[in-house]
């Protein structure tokens, strides 16, 4: 028995012309936490497919406890010890905890037999590693933070030794984080190795014993967490140094630009996802809205820039009221001063399959400049997008690109400059770094800044708290379709952490 | 990760990989004429020989050609805005009407030059009707177009029986059909564009309405991609969330394009009627809406790969009808089996030897630019 849990030596793949990862050696040692970092596309999820049996690679050994080992499979990942807790859980929702631990694991043909196994077997785990959950809940019932526990205990039902976790935190209140950090912790006590994929600084500080850096399909370094630092890790995954605070000045708010005034809406279903929220923005100012991703930041975003129809409420823009209960053209709404960056660029903001150029004009494409008549200017649009391309540093700088081939910063980078430089009065965001490289979220605070800057009235949304911190002036937390609390920026990350949990806001509402 | 396919060349992508899917259909057909005891070869010789050996010959195969380019590009407008119209059979078919009634009515006094502009637009406006009722029902009601324009074929098919049986037909005939037009309803031959290729047209019906279809074409592109209409339907087609968030709005859209679909699917009804048989006949249309989709498929929906995928088919046309009379074992229900191979391996099929393409450009592209090609991810 050697120290050495897994060792991948060599291993390369490629997607056709992509080279997903370059001749990867990794190490990792028994009983420690293990953290993978690197930007979007750097190569992570592939290196970690290989290793779970999604692909093969093209060459190269994965070393399990000194034996090489294939694995063609995840049943084969299975039986050398890996688990794996995916960044999207793979539960099935209206099932109970019991039932989706022991899919696929079932050691009977008669079900009753496995079931009763199975309790005894989830009982044992849940003591032996503390990770209570009641076993006959329904998944859906369940809190996300619950949910990830179940996916922890399909691993260890199936006597998973290394774990491999992908972007756990990303749909985690921060005190369901330090929770999750907390069990890591323990696991790797009773001697499990852990694999953490993330591309979170401060949670690899956190947690981690050491930490392997990837960089455009390579592994750039490895390092004692101890014996590095956040700025060393951001440089190695960037390749160059990066600025990581947002330096801002005092904030100079002027007239009320966008009011909301007890604002309803229902989704598809009639649930009511935003719940009579009021609240103001005023020229010069960022208005950060907090809140785990799902407590209705994003239907309120919608409602206001006229893609949902809200139940109630009044919205002014530039104090002239938007009829957000009726039909609203989101074309009206820009040509009234409103510019909307969504959360979901690949799939609202963008049309992937278009050129550069032709994502440049999406909903400005009425405009005359962009036309000849009914025919498109071809000229203008290529002349427009290549200014913005200059001015926004888009890489590669290539207009008749599709988009799908840009990489994630770059595609923000696309749609922030088509609503930027329109010059509205009020700019809403959306995650404006959701899926973005650490290079280009230093480029794209630095513009919301700046329009802030030029008397712009900017709302921001974001499911990172730190970017919400670092950029807006004031602060308002949403938990379950309600405002629960405004905030200034220096607010702790603990306070606003119970605000988003819920916690504290529902003691305000009852005094 | 989003793309599992590595992206290739543009001539691979467009030319050599339908060129192998066409290969392989091919193959595979040779195998079934074997199983019937013939010589796949010969069959071959006659299928190529039956369609392009003589200009007579060739002369009907892009006479076929001309009415697929039409529901090909009506079938194609629609793909583009993200609609299935599986309806052109039926706006054909109503397009014919408009074909008709411009005939019947100024046949004897006009020339065909002026009938000709009546019959286009009387044929479009027929089709697009058929086809707006579909889309608005769509865009108002939500009824999904691809049901819609099933059932309204079928109602066209009967709409057309009584017009044809109580209507439109003739007193004391016994046939199904319009009168037959005079000079005025009947579209020159272009035997002069076969005679700058030193070809004799023979008897085949190949008439102006070809040029209309290849007009037809160039507007289609020009539409797509080179007016604001055409930005609006590529929007929808591509994401509908996105054509929400930049204000397009999908009810307007969907019947406008729906319209122009069947407005295209109903100029094929010009080819038969005004070019060949000079009378309106119980259906004429005979299939030519649902081939449309094939050579939609084929062509990628773009009017360059359209024009010959539609020559293709009607090779097929044409030469399955050569087999069918030189190798008596080969029935026409066989030309089908052909024919929906075809179908089957480029349009269904298309992705299936493209990983193993795929994989030959990346180890060529490895070797020399590798460097140069590889994204910053």
């Amino acid at each position: 028995m050697s120290d050495i849990a897994i060792e991948l030596r060599g291993i390369d793949k490629s997607f056709g012309l992509v080279h997903a990862n370059k001749n990867i050696n990794l190490t990792v040692r028994k009983g420690t936490i293990h953290g993978i970092i690197g930007e979007n596309g750097a190569g992570k999820s592939t290196l970690m497919s290989i290793l779970y049996g999604f692909y093969q690679a093209d060459r190269g050994d994965i070393v399990i406890d000194g034996n090489t080992v294939t694995i063609k499979d995840p049943n084969a990942a299975i039986a050398n010890g890996i688990g794996m807790v995916h960044q999207h859980f793979m539960l099935v929702e209206n099932f109970t905890v019991l039932e989706n631990v022991m899919l696929g694991a079932e050691d009977s043909q008669i079900l009753n037999t496995s079931i009763s196994k199975a309790r005894v077997e989830l009982k044992r785990l849940e003591k032996e590693y503390a990770l209570e959950v009641n076993p006959d809940a329904l998944i859906e019932e369940l809190p996300v933070g619950l949910q990830q526990r179940v996916e922890i205990l399909k691993a260890l039902y199936r006597k998973a030794d290394i774990l491999i976790l992908d972007e756990p935190t990303g749909v985690l209140t921060p005190p369901e984080a330090d929770h999750l950090f907390r069990i890591l912790g323990q696991l790797k006590d009773q001697g499990k190795t852990i694999i953490f994929i993330t591309h979170k600084l401060r949670e690899i500080m956190a947690i981690t014993d050491e930490v392997s850096v990837m960089r455009r399909g390579e592994m750039v370094a490895t390092r004692k967490t101890r014996e590095t630092s956040v700025e060393e890790l951001a440089e190695l995954m960037v390749g160059r140094r990066v600025l990581l605070r947002v330096e801002k000045g005092a904030a100079n708010p002027g007239d009320v630009k966008l009011a909301v005034e007890n604002l309803t809406v229902r989704d598809g279903r009639g649930v009511t996802m935003v719940d009579n929220v009021s609240f103001n923005l005023r020229a010069g100012e960022i208005v950060g809205i907090a809140g785990v991703a799902g407590n209705g930041q994003s239907e309120l975003l919608e409602a206001i820039s006229g893609i949902r129809k809200a139940v109630s409420g009044k919205v002014l823009l530039n104090g002239q009221p938007i009829d957000v209960t009726a039909h609203v053209d989101p074309r009206e709404l820009r040509d009234r001063g409103l510019a909307h960056v969504p959360e979901d660029r690949h799939h609202v903001g963008l049309v992937l399959k278009f050129e550069e150029a032709e994502n440049g004009i999406l909903g400005y494409h009425h405009d005359k400049r962009y036309l000849n008549g009914v025919f498109l200017n071809t000229k203008a649009i290529q002349a427009d997008a290549e200014e913005k391309i200059k001015k926004y540093d888009i890489r590669p700088p290539n207009a008749r690109l599709k988009t799908a081939n840009f990489s994630g910063g770059n595609q923000q980078k696309i749609v922030l400059a088509r609503e930027m430089e329109r010059g509205p009065d009020v700019l809403i965001i959306g995650q404006p770094t959701r899926g973005v490289d650490v290079g280009a979220i230093e480029f794209i605070h630095k513009r919301i800044i700046e329009m802030r800057d030029q008397g712009k009235a900017v709302l921001l949304v974001s499911v990172e708290l730190d970017e919400i911190r670092a950029l807006s002036d004031r602060i308002i937390v949403m938990f379950a379709g309600r405002v629960v609390g405004e905030r200034d920026p220096d607010a702790t990350e603990g306070e606003l952490g119970l605000l988003m949990a819920g916690v504290e806001g529902r003691k305000e509402a009852a005094e | 990760m989003s793309n599992p396919y590595a992206k290739l060349p543009a001539w691979a992508e467009y030319g050599l990989i339908p060129l192998v899917n066409l290969i392989v259909a091919f193959l595979v057909a040779g195998l079934v004429v074997l199983l019937v005891g013939e010589n796949p070869l010969s069959a071959a010789y006659h299928m190529i020989n039956g369609a392009f050996g003589r200009g007579e010959y060739i002369g009907f195969t892009l006479y076929y050609a001309t009415t697929f380019i039409f529901t090909g590009l009506s079938v194609a407008v629609a793909f583009h805005a993200g609609l299935f119209n599986i309806g052109s059979e039926g706006q054909a078919y109503i397009g014919g009407i408009g074909v008709a009634l411009a005939c019947l009515w100024l046949d004897r006094t006009m020339p065909w030059f002026v009938v000709f502009p009546l019959a286009i637009i009387g044929s479009a406006a027929f089709g697009a009707l058929w086809a707006f009722l579909p889309g608005w029902l769509q865009a108002k009601r939500g009824s999904h177009v691809v049901i819609t324009t099933i059932m309204f074929n079928f109602i066209a098919s009967s709409l057309m029986v009584y017009l044809l049986t109580r209507v439109l037909k003739p007193l004391g005939q016994m046939a199904p059909q319009t009168r037959t037009f005079e000079a005025g309803g009947q579209l020159p031959k272009l035997d002069w564009l076969m005679s700058i290729f030193g070809l004799n047209l023979g008897n085949s019906p190949f008439n102006v309405s070809f040029l209309l279809a290849l007009l037809a074409a160039f507007c289609v592109w020009v539409l797509i991609w080179r007016t604001k209409l055409g930005y609006e339907m590529r929007t929808m087609g591509h994401s509908p969330s996105a054509a929400r968030y930049a204000g397009i709005g999908e009810a307007r859209i969907t019947v406008i394009v729906m319209m122009i679909s069947g407005g295209l699917a109903g100029m094929m009804a010009l080819n038969p009627i005004m070019g060949e048989q000079y009378r309106m006949q119980l259906d004429f249309v005979q299939g030519a809406g649902f081939v449309g989709i094939a050579v939609a498929l084929m062509g990628r929906s773009h009017p360059a790969g359209i024009i010959p995928a539609a020559v293709l088919f009607g090779m097929l046309y044409q030469g399955g009808a050569e087999i069918a009379f030189e190798m008596p074992a080969i029935s026409r229900d066989m030309i089908v089996i052909i024919q929906g191979l075809v179908i089957l391996f480029a349009g269904a099929l298309e992705n299936m030897f493209r990983p193993a393409i795929g994989r030959v450009f990346a180890s060529i592209g490895r070797r020399s630019v590798a460097a140069a090609q590889t994204r910053g991810a």
